[in-house]
């Protein structure tokens, strides 16, 4: 039970807004039900609309307007290059295609391993670093600015293997 | 109020402060089309269909006057954009332009858009020909669209939201109506978007899906065809249609409504009903109903509706003719004279209980009105005033909500108390465990079940210590400070209502709790004046008009019955609700009473009858109830009635004129008159001032099907309320002790909304939600007595009597008082009061 | 973070006023920023002004909006309603304009400057909670400004009663998760509030109606971390910098075809060909700057042509040449670069991020995307350019919030201004880029 094996943490992200607010919690109590599998179980969803006293659709609808959250299993990774205009005055586009290529797979795919899905998305406030992308997973983001394919190419490698060691751990998916 | 000058296309409009231009446009007939604004939701601006040209006068900042033109007309200034009319309130001197170029094409632009998504599939939508996206794409759309076809987005058509509501996805405009309806209206947020932008849907993930009692209502509002119910789906054409004003039967609410008809091949040619929509009435449901009304009418053409009358033959009943049966019926109450012994149930109308009433009565008879709720008669003397209107009700009114669990009892009236509650009435809510009109109390007062009468005059102790003799269990709440802050409350506000429903009571606990609720009233002033007053949430939809007429419940009905020689059960179940008739013989044996059944079904009190009397639903005849609130309203005849069957108030009436009685036998109407006049509450009305109208705001139906949905106008009729009779005196009532037992648990009776009502069952709409017999316990009684959820139970009375081999589910709430079962009415155990009882597993299946 | 570009951009007195950590690589740190005057603003505000004195010196100041809109600073403090309690600050930190950076490197180089503007902003209309909104994309920033704020509170800086006084203040981050629209003011309220993120309607304005309906101002991260300054120098001092009304300095985040492209500290009045030529190292390759958008994906497409270059880049001037300063995302668009292209990618992103709350947003973007589409892969007629154009009039100032009208601003001025891509592109021969 999500509720019940974060409760430290949810008391934590409660306490960041006024008492009889408690439905501000929902986009951080997302997050946290991400943490582990990269996606909202309908469970998660459910639990969460208890703590906070909003019904299991209003959580949903949540997770289905922001982009960051998902709402099926997916990846363990996702390599989100920003393919906007600024980055591909600069060459993202070629970047990704390359680094697909270099992966052999096509732009909203995920590795046979079912690790890395590498997409288009929008600006990611790094224009001037381009090409780069973000990483997502249940952990959180990070930035990675100024990539070549190759340096793209060894982080998905190691992604991979991380992948890997964590669903031989149990985490992942 | 301060009211405000504007002109809205050259017409000069005066309106109070704060009025939007939309309704104030609305008000002298100008239709600014709208999509997303309902009159009952608050403004989103979303849609941006009701665009318009906006000007206001300039005003000079040094004078704080406004600029003249040379020829003295006021300087106007024009906004740069087209600005909403759904959102933008008037003001003083403002020009508004609805038909300017500017503001058509700006309207045109709109509807181009609205339908580059559209699918455009009118000749096979339900909503075609009641349409507004089809309605204004006509009136203000471009003639053609510039958009490619290939490029519409293809999205799912058969979405169920749930198994009463479907959506389809392609027809949404993303107007958020059903949205907002759920969330502002009912508090049922159990749809919501999903995605954005224009991949926007609406989804359930409510279990079961849009898990909402008002679910119906969306498909109204929802200004497209993109939600419809599982009922009308497919099923008909809106203009092949024939409507007839009609009301809700289910609860004392008596919503307005309308049924539409049509012919039908499949049927033989027959009128048959295709729906239920609401019908106007903005003191009574104003433009809602709940799904228990618009989903559960089915019963009425039930095949298993009884078509001719039988009657006993060498112990079987055989069918028979009117005249055999109703011969021998005759000759029987005649003989029985005195002993005659009515039973009529609530569901029956003022009519038909009028001549039951008249036959009885003349013969000597006694009356007995089905059922376990009493102070029907307070409810006359202190009942709303005339004019009451919950709409009506805010920072000035305090509603005390006692034993009752609204939202299930009568859902509109929940809904009401609620919003009044939002618009600041002071919102007490006594109840022994909590209902979900708790989230909207400004005072909650818990009472332990059988005390609710106590509870109340408690309060009225901590106003004037009138009554010291209080009961133990009611001394302590005395002194609870919530009770205190609760009467104050009650006492201080200017206007009052009470609502007393039937939560844990039996007969006895529930007069008791009536006539401690007029104390209340009495104490405190609330009496006699525009909303204040008393109202009963009833159990059956014409209970309070069986009381105007007479009939009263019994305390004990198997032991009253013991002294009757013909019984005259009319509407009514009593072998059905209770075993313990049929285990006991206390029915159908022929020695002890002659039994006349009449009915719509072959119950199983009809299976004991000697004389079984078949009659029309509601839907085949004219007819009146008076509803919780007293306002007494007419139902019309909806499809043909079936040949060679009559409505009870015939029925009875050709009962009594074989005894050489002058009763009325053909027309509803005319019987209602002879009612009227010998009724004192009903003097002055007839079905002409029932079927009278005036003007409703918000407008519906007036060509703009857009601004209240699909709700039908009222042309036949609002009704009248009642004026009370003689106010009530101060009268203590006999307070019932009802302690919790030494050993055992107290089962109390709760009404649920989807219950095994006989007039539910029949309809398979509902089915999925309506339970298994099931009673509910609390989870740390449960876990002392080894009940795990879901377990199936008995009940044992501990008084004897035996219950054996009625089982149920047993359900473990923490929010039960300890050591109470709530036992569900009309599940088949037969719980009629606090009763005391142990539970035990059962063991293996019975047969 | 990283100042180790060498680059030659810098403010008026040859001293970062923003970007200080350019300076000092190491005032991210809480000793280092106090060493430099750090938090001596703060201790000021709260132990000798008046809350309505410090409104006065930000009104004073000139300093406007750095958010996009420009609004006045002080003014829009002024306009918090004080007979609703309690008050609200939200820094904006949402940045997710395409070609907008700035945010990001003020709170990852200096936060501390940016921590004390949201503090001295609370102080100044009386609110004792503060939430910086940050795009769900910033997730180690937001770990990052959680340290500093618990820096600040381990060091009193933040909480209760501060200074030996009875005013106390929490600032909290709160992270979004992946929506341009939360950027605006009251998208972000409601995503705040744990709802959609989807335009209220105003007014009412945030100051009288804000987060959890109550009075709230909503700055820009790159506005409030002017605030420390102008308290600490005076609002003479702050006026005295940039133009007559575009007071103070801006970063300018460069980017597209540009040899250097980054974020450049400079007074506001700087000159369009100042900032690409001589700080940006002018144009990549041997091109010629064709088209110049001020402010990211949301702007007008300005012609690069002299007068342009050589147009201030101040709030008043911007509009001369039609077009807005807005945030102040300067993206240098070159003459390989086909316009419809270009148009087709900021279609896709306004589709991609329209709310779907009104009509002409939600539709129009996605009608615009097809349309542009359509004239990329040379499938289209010059007809469809009318329509183009059409349905971006049609969508002109009818939406419900900004973005709407944002959508149509590169359409408009793209098919007006470069009329020959079009037809180019028309003409099936769209040059590839
Ligand atoms: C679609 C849209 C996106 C916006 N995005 C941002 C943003 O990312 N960051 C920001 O500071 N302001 C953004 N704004 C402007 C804000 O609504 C608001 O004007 C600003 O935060 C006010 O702060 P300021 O006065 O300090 O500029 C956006 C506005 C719109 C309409
Ligand atoms: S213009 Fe309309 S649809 Fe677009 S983002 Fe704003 S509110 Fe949403
Ligand atoms: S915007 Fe006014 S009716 Fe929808």
């Amino acid at each position: 039970m999500f509720a019940e094996k974060y409760s430290d943490e949810i008391q934590a992200i409660l306490s960041k807004y006024p008492p009889e607010q408690r439905r501000a919690a929902v986009m951080p109590l997302i997050y946290l039900a991400q943490r582990e599998q990269m996606y909202v179980t309908k469970q998660a969803m459910v639990e969460i609309a208890e703590i906070l006293g909003i019904s299991s659709t209003d959580v949903a609808s949540i997770v289905g307007f922001y982009t960051l959250y998902y709402d099926k299993v997916g990846s363990t990774y996702r390599v989100q290059v920003c393919t906007d205009l600024p980055c591909a005055l600069r060459g993202a586009e070629q970047f990704l295609e390359g680094l697909c290529n270099n992966l052999g797979i096509r732009v909203g795919e995920t590795t046979p391993d079912g690790a890395v899905m590498v997409e288009a998305v929008m600006c990611l406030a790094a224009c001037d670093k381009a090409p780069m992308f973000q990483v997502q997973s249940g952990d959180g983001l990070s930035y990675h600015e100024n990539q070549t394919v190759e340096s793209a190419a060894s982080l998905v490698a190691e992604l991979r293997r991380k992948a890997q060691s964590k669903r031989r751990d149990g985490h992942g998916r | 109020m301060k009211m405000v000058n504007l002109t809205i296309d050259g017409k000069t409009v005066t309106v109070p402060e704060g009025t939007l231009i939309v309704n104030a446009a609305k008000k002298v007939g100008i239709d600014i089309p709208v999509f997303c604004y309902h009159p009952k939701m608050e403004p989103v601006g979303m849609c941006r269909m009701c665009l318009v040209e906006i000007g206001r006068p300039v005003i000079d900042r040094t004078t704080g006057q406004v600029v003249r033109e040379d020829d003295g007309s006021p300087k106007m200034q024009f906004g740069p954009k087209l600005e909403t009319a759904c959102t933008t309130p008037v003001s003083e001197g403002m020009v508004v332009l609805g038909t300017s170029e500017k503001a058509k094409a700006g309207r045109q632009d709109i509807i181009e858009f609205l339908l580059t998504s559209h699918p455009l599939d009118c000749p096979i939508c339900d909503k075609g020909g009641e349409c507004p996206l089809q309605n204004l794409t006509m009136e203000f759309g471009p003639g053609e669209s510039r958009y490619l076809y290939d490029e519409k987005m293809h999205l799912a058509k058969h979405v169920p939201l749930g198994e009463l509501i479907y959506l389809d996805r392609e027809r949404c405009i993303q107007c958020g109506r059903c949205v907002r309806f759920q969330d502002q209206v009912v508090d049922d947020p159990v749809i919501g978007f999903f995605q954005r932008g224009r991949s926007l849907e609406i989804v359930t993930y409510s279990e079961p899906g849009f898990d909402s009692v008002f679910s119906g209502n969306t498909t109204d509002i929802c200004p497209v065809g993109a939600l419809t119910t599982t009922d009308f789906r497919f099923k008909a054409r809106p203009w092949e249609l024939r409507s007839a004003a009609s009301i809700c039967t289910q609860c004392p609410v008596g919503c307005n409504i309308a049924f539409n008809t049509r012919r039908e091949a499949v049927s033989g040619g027959k009128w048959v009903i295709k729906r239920v929509m609401p019908r106007q009435n903005e003191w009574v449901n104003e433009i809602w109903m709940c799904d228990k009304g618009r989903f559960g009418y089915h019963y009425s053409k039930s095949a298993e509706r009884l078509t001719q009358p039988l009657v006993r033959r060498q112990g079987e009943l055989a069918p028979a003719t009117w005249e055999e049966a109703l011969s021998f019926v005759a000759e029987r109450f005649q003989q029985a004279g005195d002993g005659l012994f009515s039973i009529a149930g609530g569901r029956l109308s003022n009519e038909d209980l009028y001549n039951q009433g008249k036959l009885t009565d003349s013969l000597g008879g006694k009356k007995v009105l089905y059922g376990t709720m009493g102070g029907g008669d307070l409810t006359a003397q202190s009942g709303l005033v005339p004019g009451s209107n919950f709409s009506d009700m805010g920072k000035e009114t305090a509603i005390l909500v006692v034993a009752s669990d609204l939202h299930e009892e009568a859902p509109i009236w929940w809904l009401r108390v609620k919003q009044a509650a939002e618009r600041g009435a002071q919102l007490i809510v006594a109840n022994p465990r909590p209902t979900r009109l708790d989230a909207y109390a400004t005072h909650l007062v818990r009472y332990p079940y059988g005390s609710e009468a106590g509870a109340l005059l408690a309060m009225v102790n901590t106003l004037s210590a009138k009554r010291p003799d209080l009961p133990e269990a009611v001394a302590n709440l005395v002194r609870s400070p919530e009770l205190k802050a609760a009467a104050k409350a009650f006492a201080e506000a200017e206007n009052a209502v009470i609502l007393y429903g039937s939560e844990g009571t039996g007969l006895e606990t529930s007069t008791a709790l009536a006539q401690s609720c007029q104390n209340l009233l009495l104490a405190t002033g609330h009496i006699g004046r525009i909303n204040n007053g008393l109202v009963a949430v009833w159990q059956r939809v014409n209970d309070q008009g069986a009381w105007e007429l007479g009939w009263r419940p019994v305390a004990n009905l198997p032991e009253a019955m013991q002294a009757a020689r013909a019984l005259y059960v009319a509407a009514a179940d009593p072998a059905g609700d209770d075993p313990a008739y049929l285990a006991e013989g206390r029915l159908g044996s022929q020695e002890q009473a002659f039994l006349v059944v009449q009915d719509l079904f072959l119950t199983a009190t009809a299976r004991l009858a000697d004389v079984v009397l078949p009659v029309q639903a509601w839907t085949e005849r004219e007819g009146s109830y008076t509803s919780g609130e007293r306002r007494v309203q007419r139902f019309y005849p909806v499809v043909p009635e079936l040949a060679d069957s009559y409505a009870d108030f015939s029925v009875a009436g050709q009962i009594g004129k074989r005894l050489g009685l002058d009763m009325e036998i053909r027309l509803a109407g005319r019987t209602f008159a002879r009612l009227a006049s010998e009724t004192p509450a009903f003097t002055g009305l007839s079905y002409a001032r029932l079927a009278e109208v005036v003007e409703q705001w918000p407008i519906v139906g007036r060509g703009d099907l857009y601004y209240g949905g699909t709700t039908y106008e009222n042309s036949q009729g609002i009704g009248v309320q009642l004026p009370l009779t003689s106010a009530g005196g101060l009268s203590w009532p006999k307070l019932v002790e009802v302690g919790m037992p030494k050993i055992g648990l107290l089962a109390v009776p709760i009404t649920r909304l989807y219950d095994h009502g006989s007039t539910l069952l029949p309809s398979s709409m509902l089915h999925q939600r309506i339970p298994e017999p099931y009673v509910v316990l609390n989870d740390q009684d449960a876990e002392r007595l080894k009940i795990s959820e879901g377990a199936a139970i008995q009940l044992i009375p501990a008084e004897g009597g035996s219950w054996l081999g009625v089982r149920a589910i047993a359900r473990l709430r923490s929010d039960v008082p300890e050591r109470i079962v709530l036992v569900p009415r009309s599940f088949g155990l037969p719980v009629a009061g606090p009763t005391v009882v142990s539970v035990r597993l059962a063991e293996r299946v019975l047969a | 973070m990283d100042a180790d570009t060498g680059l030659p951009s810098q403010s008026q007195n040859g001293q970062y006023l923003l970007l200080r950590h350019r300076d000092t690589p190491s005032i991210g740190e809480l000793e280092v920023y106090r060493r430099l005057g750090g938090f001596e603003a703060w201790q000021k505000v709260i132990t000798s002004m008046q809350p309505g004195q410090v409104t006065d010196v930000v009104k004073t100041s000139g300093l406007r909006g750095r958010g996009g809109a420009g609004f006045p600073t002080g003014m829009k403090w002024a306009f918090i309603d004080n007979k609703n309690w309690p008050h609200y600050v939200v820094a904006n930190a949402d940045e997710s304009e395409p070609g907008t950076f700035k945010d990001r490197e003020i709170m990852e180089g200096n936060p501390f400057q940016f921590l004390e503007g949201v503090a001295i902003c609370a102080y100044a209309i009386q609110a004792n909670a503060a939430y910086v909104y940050l795009r769900g994309e910033f997730w180690q920033l937001a770990a990052w400004l959680d340290r500093k704020i618990a820096e600040m509170e381990a060091a009193g800086l933040l909480g209760e009663k501060l200074f030996g006084t009875d005013y106390s203040l929490h600032i909290y981050t709160h992270l979004g998760a992946g929506a341009y629209i939360c950027g605006e003011e009251t998208a972000m309220l409601e995503s705040i509030e744990g709802k959609l993120g989807q335009p209220r309607l105003r007014p009412p304005f945030p100051p009288s109606y804000g987060l959890f309906g109550k009075p709230t101002v909503v700055n820009n991260v790159e506005t409030l971390t002017n605030v420390p300054l102008i308290i600490e120098h005076g609002a003479e001092w702050y006026r005295s910098l940039g133009t007559e009304k575009s007071a103070g300095v801006k970063i300018f985040s460069l980017s597209g075809c540009v040899e250097r492209p980054g974020n450049y500290e400079l007074p506001l009045g700087t000159t369009f060909r100042e900032l690409i030529f001589t700080h940006g190292g002018g144009i990549t390759g041997d091109r010629q700057v064709k088209a110049i958008m001020a402010a990211g994906a949301s702007s007008a497409l300005i012609v690069a042509n002299e007068e342009a270059l050589d147009t201030p880049m101040d709030y008043e001037s911007v509009p001369r040449v039609g077009a807005q300063l807005g945030s102040a995302s300067v993206i240098v668009i070159d003459d390989s670069v086909s316009i419809p292209w270009l148009i087709n990618k900021t279609m896709h992103f306004f589709k991609h991020e329209s709310c779907g709350k009104c009509t002409p947003c939600r539709e129009g973007t996605f009608w615009m995307m097809h349309l542009t589409e359509r004239i990329v892969e040379g499938s289209a007629t010059l007809e469809d350019v009318e329509l183009l154009q059409d349905v971006a009039n049609q969508v002109k100032g009818k939406c419900l919030c900004a973005l709407g009208d944002f959508s149509t601003e590169a359409v408009l001025t793209g098919i007006e201004r470069f009329r020959p891509d079009f037809e180019l592109a028309v003409a099936g021969s769209a040059v590839a880029n």
